[in-house]
């Protein structure tokens, strides 16, 4: 009897066997890693994990993480402050720059900000200022912070709108002062938001490879890069992406401990009362200013970096690469929009009308190949190509395959949504009607999803189109996208030939900005 | 009693556990349909009237027990007959209507099988039937409630279902539209010749729709009957205050009479020592007390509530108190000593039935179970 009720309660195979694939697809990759890492002597194992230079980098990698959580962190939270609890004039305007530097990747902004420096870089060449080309530790933290502020702006500001401000009018009413409230009172309720920001920020400059490799400073991503490409010592490769998981673990272990407990609903019955909006005044051109500070560095520069050695004259060789970059790029991403979506179509849908363990820790898994760092991803997935599937080795499919993986998060938050706003009943009407129950779904939960689905597909497109070291590792051989053709010639310093490409990206980011933009804009 | 041949619907034993700690939520139970029966399953929220109802549409699995249909299985634990295969309508209680198609569009989309001519012809009709065919290029958030409500009955109704299962149906209305939504939808099932279970919490509901109703309590049925059998003779203490208010009193039984705090009374049927029997307030009636009259019995009016049409009384008496319901023309007042007289017999009550006293007062309210919704 129970056996006859349990099975009733199991989502459909057609949505639990991709499911699982996917759980199983990011796991069984990873186990190739840890057998590939213990596969030497357990001598040559220690002599590998007891070296002094892991020391360094795991240095050089929290140092890093560090910096970048306090400057994002001072960038992040002003910006949001401004833009949901004041009476700042153009707010909208203000929010999508605060959004922008999102659409300049870390290694385009690395790329502009080494063309910037130099003796015959940008600054040199327009106004005569020499300055020292950044590079190293400051160079990788201000690219990567100005990448990634957005991330904790966008948290922060819905936290901050989210807010029940009656909580900080308790407050005044029991004496306290407007500093001492936003100490114990707003700050706190905030935490979440904090949090979940400092999450992903955290994740990306751990994972980070672009920015590290172009401004020369060598964290574990840059060292696995090191290791695999020049010195193809796999061994000590699989060990760092171990040490990089690790690390991976351990914040997302923090994360959850940090998040346990914390619950901040409004306790009241009443309904939420809008926020109040402090009055700025003369204030507001301190405002400005900050925001055209931060737009200036982070867009304007870059911006006017990349159109300045697009105008040194490109080689016209490079014109016909960028064709074939663009399209090479086009040729990865798209299919690997479309099958991540045939991945997340039935984690969401299961995880959403079939709630239970299962489903939960199958949904895990589409976040943990999000939250893997792309590189150790990338080379998990070569040593398991190789032993596993050698045909699939260095072939479109495999990288194609990773995108979906890796990205397939992304697609989640707009099919989820979706769902959640689909009447659950109506495939159960569908199905009282005479339809089975795959074509109760198609007819009836499915149309409700498109939009959702074409916003999820977008991102996962728009992310593959810009995303660099898993194209890297996995591309097969020739195989140069525009993220690869950036990185290559900056690398070489050949910021003329670089620009074109760079460009391209840009366009690409900004329409996934504008994508991200949108939704935020409509959901606050 | 119902083992006639025309009975289109037999659940018989129908059992559904969640959990295996948890008493199971249906609990044996049975009760057949008719052929052109409304049919009403009563109870407070979570009684399991709804699972019942899932159950008989194939939503969910039985643990135990069979569903048959025009003498066809639909369900026992070794059969299952998939939902689209049964022939069943559902109206929901929040209507699930398609939100990316039309009013006519959600009416066609069962009718399968049969030419495009003859689905427009069928869908029109049907829209007849319920008075929309004026909205049927509409969306379904582009209608009221009660609309929405019509179009959920005529997108059930469309393929000519054995029968239709509705579950809650007016529950998501407002008060002035509920009343008239019901009778129409009395109206349309009966023109349309079709059997239906309908499952509420509101008794006046189910009494005015329905032609039989099962009463249900903690997953069981608990009597089954017409209307007025349920509604003035109920079995147990549980129906007699669900159904309506009503006032009950422990007496001592001798036969077809009875002695209780309001003096000697008739009873419905033979009984002997002590029992508890309810009486409806409107079976009451009260007159002006004298030396003469009382012996021992009489009481005094605590409160009076004038509402219009009749009057609800509150009456003292020696142990506990009663409520009465009268015309408008009693002309007593608060303070006044009375007589209370039965108007009819009193109804003894199975004595297993301990449940649903909210406290220790005699009469208890209607709205207990409306409220719980």
């Amino acid at each position: 009897m129970g056996l006859a009720k349990n099975i009733q309660k199991l989502p459909p195979w057609y949505f639990l066997f991709p499911a699982i694939f996917v759980g199983i697809s990011v796991t069984l990759p990873l186990v190739y890693l840890v057998f590939r890492a213990v596969d030497g002597d357990w001598q040559q194992s220690y002599e590998l994990i007891f070296r002094q230079r892991n020391l360094t980098l795991l240095y050089n990698t929290l140092a890093l993480t560090g910096g970048v959580l306090v400057t994002t962190t001072f960038l992040a939270f002003p910006y949001a402050w401004l833009t949901s609890r004041t009476d700042i004039p153009g707010n909208k305007l203000i929010t999508l720059l605060g959004v922008m530097p999102l659409a300049i990747p870390g290694y385009v902004l690395a790329y502009s900000l080494l063309g910037l420096g130099g003796t015959n870089g940008t600054l040199a060449q327009l106004f005569g200022i020499i300055i020292d080309r950044p590079s190293g530790y400051w160079g990788s933290l201000l690219a990567i912070s100005l990448y990634t502020f957005p991330y904790l702006f966008l948290n922060l500001r819905t936290g901050f709108i989210g807010l029940d401000t009656s909580t900080e009018e308790a407050a005044r009413s029991l004496g306290l002062s407007s500093f001492k409230i936003l100490l114990k009172v707003t700050l706190p309720q905030l935490k979440p938001s904090f949090y979940a920001g400092m999450l992903i920020i955290g994740l990306y400059v751990i994972g980070d490879f672009g920015a590290v490799s172009l401004m020369r400073f060598e964290t574990f991503s840059y060292a696995l890069f090191l290791q695999y490409e020049s010195a193809f010592d796999r061994v000590y490769a699989a060990w760092i992406a171990l040490m990089l998981l690790t690390l991976t673990g351990t914040i997302l272990i923090g994360e959850y401990k940090l998040l346990k407990g914390l619950s901040f609903y409004r306790t009241g019955t009443g309904t939420a009362r809008k926020t109040k909006v402090l009055k700025l005044g003369h204030w507001k051109w301190a405002a400005f200013t900050f925001v055209f500070l931060v737009t200036l560095i982070a867009i304007i520069i870059p911006v006017i970096t990349i159109l300045f050695w697009m105008a040194q004259g490109v080689d016209p060789i490079v014109w016909n690469t960028l064709g074939h970059s663009v399209r090479s790029s086009v040729m990865a991403s798209a299919p690997a929009a479309v099958l991540a979506i045939f991945f997340a179509l039935p984690l969401a849908y299961i995880s959403i009308r079939y709630p239970s363990r299962l489903s939960s820790i199958l949904q895990r898994f589409a976040y943990l190949g999000y939250a893997t760092p792309p590189l150790a991803l990338a080379l998990a997935f070569i040593f398991f190509s190789l032993s596993a599937v050698p045909f699939l080795y260095q072939s479109l499919g495999l990288l194609v395959f990773a995108y979906a993986l890796h990205f397939l998060a992304e697609s989640m938050g707009p099919i989820r949504s979706a769902l959640y706003q689909a009447p659950p009943r109506i495939e159960e009407a569908a199905r009282s009607l005479g339809y089975s129950r795959f074509k109760a779904f198609w007819l009836t939960t499915f149309p409700l999803l498109k939009s959702g689905i074409i916003a999820g597909a977008a991102f996962v497109f728009l992310s593959a189109m810009k995303e660099l070291p898993i194209t890297f590792i996995l591309s097969p051989i020739g195989f140069e996208t525009l993220a690869v053709n950036v990185w290559s010639f900056s690398a070489e310093a050949m910021f003329a030939e670089a620009a074109p490409f760079a460009l391209c990206i840009l366009f690409f980011s900004i329409l996934f900005v504008y994508l991200l933009f949108a939704r935020e804009w409509k959901r606050a | 009693m119902e083992k006639s041949m025309n009975c289109l619907l037999r659940a018989t034993n129908l059992t559904k556990r969640f959990s295996t700690q948890d008493p199971p939520v249906v609990d044996r139970v049975s009760f057949t349909v008719q052929h052109e029966e409304i049919f009403a399953i009563l109870g407070p929220s979570g009684c399991g009237k709804t699972t019942t109802l899932r159950m008989i549409a194939g939503f969910e699995r039985t643990d135990e027990g069979s569903i048959q249909l025009n003498g066809k299985t639909l369900e026992c634990p070794y059969t299952h007959i998939s939902p689209e295969r049964r022939g069943v309508g559902f109206v929901f209680q929040d209507y699930a209507l398609f939100p990316h198609l039309t009013v006519l569009e959600n009416v066609k989309f069962g009718l399968t099988g049969i030419s495009k001519s003859e689905r427009e012809y069928r869908a029109q009709e049907i829209l007849e039937l319920i008075g929309m065919k004026a909205y049927h290029n509409r969306k379904p958030h582009e209608l009221s409630g009660g609309q929405q409500q019509r179009v959920a009955l005529a997108r059930a109704l469309a393929p000519k279902p054995s029968m239709i299962l509705m579950d809650e149906p007016f529950s998501n209305l407002d008060a002035v539209l509920r009343q008239s939504t019901r009778n129409e939808v009395r109206r349309i099932l009966k023109e349309a010749k079709m059997s239906a279970i309908l499952v509420t919490h509101d008794q006046e509901e189910a009494l005015s729709v329905a032609d039989r109703i099962g009463v249900m309590d903690q997953g069981r049925l608990v009597q089954i009957g017409t209307p007025e059998e349920v509604y003035y003779r109920p079995k147990t203490k549980f129906v007699a205050q669900f159904l309506g208010r009503t006032n009950l009193f422990s007496a001592q039984a001798t036969g077809l009479e009875a002695h209780s705090n309001i003096g000697s009374i008739m009873l419905d049927k033979p009984a002997r020592g002590d029992v508890m029997i309810s009486i409806r307030p409107e079976h009451l009636t009260l007159e002006q007390a004298t030396p003469a009259n009382c012996s021992g019995t009489c009481g005094v009016i605590q409160n009076r509530e004038f509402k219009g049409h009749d009057i609800t009384y509150l009456i003292k008496l020696d142990r506990g108190d009663c409520i009465v319901h009268t015309d408008n023309r009693m002309p007593f007042g608060v303070g006044d000593n009375v007589i209370v007289r039965p108007l009819e017999p009193a109804v003894v009550l199975d004595n297993d039935s301990t449940r649903y006293t909210p406290d220790q007062s005699i009469f208890t309210s209607s709205d207990t179970g409306k409220s719980s919704a």
